[in-house]
């Protein structure tokens, strides 16, 4: 027990040793860990607090957090109440100041974007919804480029000496993402006015960019999983209007999709949803190939 | 030096002066019908300007007039520019091809406006158990009001209500108020916090729980079972809330390391009587956490109170004297992936280590007690979970003196075994079903609690 005490606190202490770089970033979810990455290059160490398998609505507030958090010059987050069921909990536990919400260190990509389905009523009877809209931004790339232009600026403002450093990144970042977006959408082209079904109301921006047509989702209501009844309602919908394929995301529970997919004779997708999502899916860019490359296979066959 | 600048100066202004004669020369000598004309020219002049002022004026209030119309009928966000357009001295119109318009950030995410959050807790149960809970004891320890078996039949426990909001820039306020089976309504937890001091440093002051332990600083409602395990109920009468003052300081590292104290008024019990001039209670307390890897994490605890109490009566039994509670606590947490809501395990364990030095009852004491409870709750499926808490105490050491009076344990260990399954609607919704042998008596007694509560306004993350 006491060795264990000591090396314990060794590696506490081990750990503490600061590392040289200019800008300390929590990013809340992977894609703006690598979007920090591209625009910060070696002036930023990044933190990334969740992985590219896990749920970003439902993640445990851990020590492990707290202690990331609380060293952090910036956190790069989606907003948009994306994060409230453990981000407030973990930033009130650091007492950092840097990233209280507000303080220019608190940094929101969804501040930048028109948030889609902003909810007209707010009840929770309505299930997990966001009262700005629908959080998950990062489905159209297009959204990138107009965070990845803030994002400079918030680093320029708490690193002025970095300044043109971030800047000459953003341009470089912004002249390969514009083509790939070009490429991407060149590509896509044949998902236009697709028909699918989505597991969760993720997927709004993606549908919006490449025309996809969403006929049903298989939640109820967002956050709230299928019961038996909804599925044979959703049947039901897809007999009227048939579908093509039905996507989720890495975490999202297979059975629902699954079941339906079964049902219907149609395939069920995992999306990678961001960097990290599925193994091809490692960095921005590789994030949509994947994306348009399964999106094309399944509308294919 | 100084003779040098003056002399200098002198010429200059000799110089200005002349040239000043010299300009308004003419003037003087200008004849009578020449002033005439020149006073006629300044009052042209005069008139002119006063036209071209009134013009002005007009063509400002034309332009205020259109910009104020344009304001009630654009939306906010336009207004600012129709001004700026309506202006005439404005500069000349934009470009037809608008410059790629700058992110403005909308105000971030809050809670509620400048409202404070309020959220509302609602408890119920119904009680089934075949001892009475009023007349039920551990022996070995006193047993204070409030660490009792829930009350048999319907009740609604503790439904609370919690306020909170930041005051300021700087400090944080919550107050927690807890309506009892009684109609009686207390101040659980009612303080202020530091926000922003920086440096890892958090200061809270007023009533609240204190930071020991791995359970105790969290509401019964954020608890893994419907009651608090047998160490909790006999050594900190379920937890130890009390005016004081607290500070916190989180270490610069990358596993999570806190250090705590605190300094308690001394009213709660295992306090009482606010011994040391309303000082009695202090605390220290460290906590260290980290990821294992991407599926599991832990925390682990060590704490310490030491209490003083004045004449504390828990049901007729009086004891003066020190107290000293130590506090081992280890959690490990599992989420496949770290994704807890399809399936989670949470296995916690506390030791308890307590002495009391002092006078009981008349007679001088000096004995130990010990405790320790172990739990498991895991979710197999969505929203349904199952639980098991196994719990006992021991007495040692005691002088044979007191054989017969509550602090005898009858050579008995107190213990409790407890199963639970829980049913959540959502995270805002609960159910729970939890039975308990209860063998902390002579005679063994089964408890079986149904139990919801429920949580609605915004409520605030829960905590690892």
């Amino acid at each position: 027990m006491r060795t264990m005490m000591i090396g314990a606190v060794l590696l506490a202490l081990g750990a503490a040793t600061p590392a040289y770089a200019n800008l300390n970033v929590f990013a809340c979810e992977p894609e703006w860990g690598a979007l920090s990455t591209e625009i910060g290059g070696d002036k930023v160490s990044v933190y990334t607090a969740t992985t590219g398998g896990q749920d970003p609505h439902q993640v445990q507030a851990r020590p492990g957090l707290i202690a990331r958090a609380r060293n952090a010059d910036i956190s790069v987050c989606t907003g948009a109440e994306l994060e409230i069921a453990w981000l407030p909990a973990i930033v009130a536990q650091t007492s950092n100041p840097k990233i209280r919400p507000g303080a220019p260190g608190a940094f929101e990509a969804s501040a930048f974007v028109t948030l889609l389905e902003v909810p007209a009523r707010l009840d929770r009877a309505e299930g997990d919804i966001h009262a700005q809209g629908n959080p998950h931004i990062q489905t159209d790339p297009r959204n990138l480029l107009i965070v990845a232009k803030a994002l400079t600026d918030r680093f320029s403002h708490l690193d002025p000496p970095n300044a043109s450093t971030y800047a000459s990144r953003l341009a470089d970042f912004t002249t390969r993402w514009q083509a790939a977006i070009a490429k991407w959408t060149a590509q896509a082209a044949p998902l236009k006015g697709v028909p699918i079904v989505v597991s969760h109301l993720s997927w709004r921006y993606m549908e919006d960019w490449l025309g996809l047509k969403r006929v049903v989702a298989l939640e109820p209501k967002p956050g709230v999983p299928p019961s038996a009844g909804y599925l044979a309602q959703v049947v039901d919908t897809l007999q009227k209007t048939p579908a093509k394929f039905v996507i989720r995301s890495a975490y999202e529970d297979s059975r629902p999709s699954l079941f339906i997919a079964d049902k219907m004779h149609m395939q069920a997708v995992v999306m990678p949803f961001t960097v990290g999502g599925t193994p091809e899916a490692k960095d921005l860019f590789s994030l949509y190939d994947d994306t348009i490359n399964r999106l094309l296979a399944a509308a294919k066959g | 030096m100084f003779g040098d600048h003056y002399r200098t100066k002198v010429p200059i202004g000799a110089l200005a002066g002349a040239s000043l004669l010299c300009l308004s020369a003419p003037a003087l000598a200008a004849p009578a019908d020449d002033l005439a004309t020149i006073r006629d020219e300044i009052m042209k002049l005069r008139q002119d300007y006063e036209m071209k002022i009134k013009d002005l004026e007009e063509r400002l209030q034309k332009a205020q007039a259109d910009a104020d119309a344009a304001k009630a009928a654009a939306a906010a966000a336009q207004a600012a520019q129709s001004t700026v357009a309506a202006a005439p001295s404005a500069a000349p119109p934009p470009p037809p091809t608008a410059p790629e318009p700058l992110p403005t950030p909308r105000a971030p995410a809050a809670l509620n406006a400048l409202n404070p959050v309020i959220a509302a807790v609602l408890n119920g149960m119904v009680t089934t158990n075949s001892r009475n809970p009023d007349t039920a004891r551990i022996p070995g320890f006193s047993l204070p009001e409030e660490a009792r078996n829930v009350p048999r039949g319907f009740s609604i426990g503790e439904s609370e209500v919690a306020l909170s909001a930041n005051i300021d820039p700087f400090l944080f306020g919550s107050l927690n108020l807890s309506f009892g089976n009684d109609n009686s309504l207390s101040v659980e937890e009612g303080y202020i916090q530091t926000t922003g001091l920086g440096g890892g440093f958090t200061i809270k002051g007023g009533r609240f729980f204190s930071g020991i332990g791995y359970i105790n600083d969290r509401h019964a409602h954020d608890w893994s079972f419907s009651d608090a395990p047998l160490p909790y109920r006999v050594f900190l009468n379920n937890q130890y809330g009390d005016d004081g003052i607290q500070a916190r300081w989180l270490a610069p590292t990358n596993i999570f390391l806190e250090f705590g104290t605190e300094w308690f008024r001394g009213d709660a019990f295992p306090a009482a009587g606010a011994a040391n001039g309303g000082k009695g209670t202090v605390t220290a307390f460290v906590h260290a956490g980290s990821d294992i890897n991407d599926s599991s994490s832990w925390l682990a605890g060590l704490s310490y109170l030491h209490a003083r109490s004045n004449a504390r009566d828990v049901e007729g039994d009086s004891f003066t004297g020190k107290d000293d509670l130590g506090i081992a606590s280890a959690v490990y947490k599992w989420a496949p992936g770290g994704n807890p809501v399809v399936r989670n395990l949470v296995v916690s364990a506390e030791y308890f280590f307590g002495h009391e030095d002092g006078v009981f009852n008349g007679v001088p004491v000096d004995y130990d007690h010990t405790g320790w409870y172990a739990q498991a709750v895991y979710q197999f499926m969505p929203r349904w979970s199952a639980g098991v808490r196994y719990a006992q105490l021991r007495t040692e050491d005691l002088d044979p003196l007191l054989a017969g009076s509550t602090l005898d344990d009858l050579g008995r260990i107190p213990r409790a075994v407890t199963g639970l399954l829980e049913y959540d609607t959502t995270e805002f919704g609960r159910f729970r079903l939890q039975y308990t042998h209860d063998m902390s008596d002579i005679k063994s007694a089964d408890q079986l609690i149904f139990q919801y509560t429920v949580i609605y306004g915004p409520h605030g993350a829960h905590r690892y």
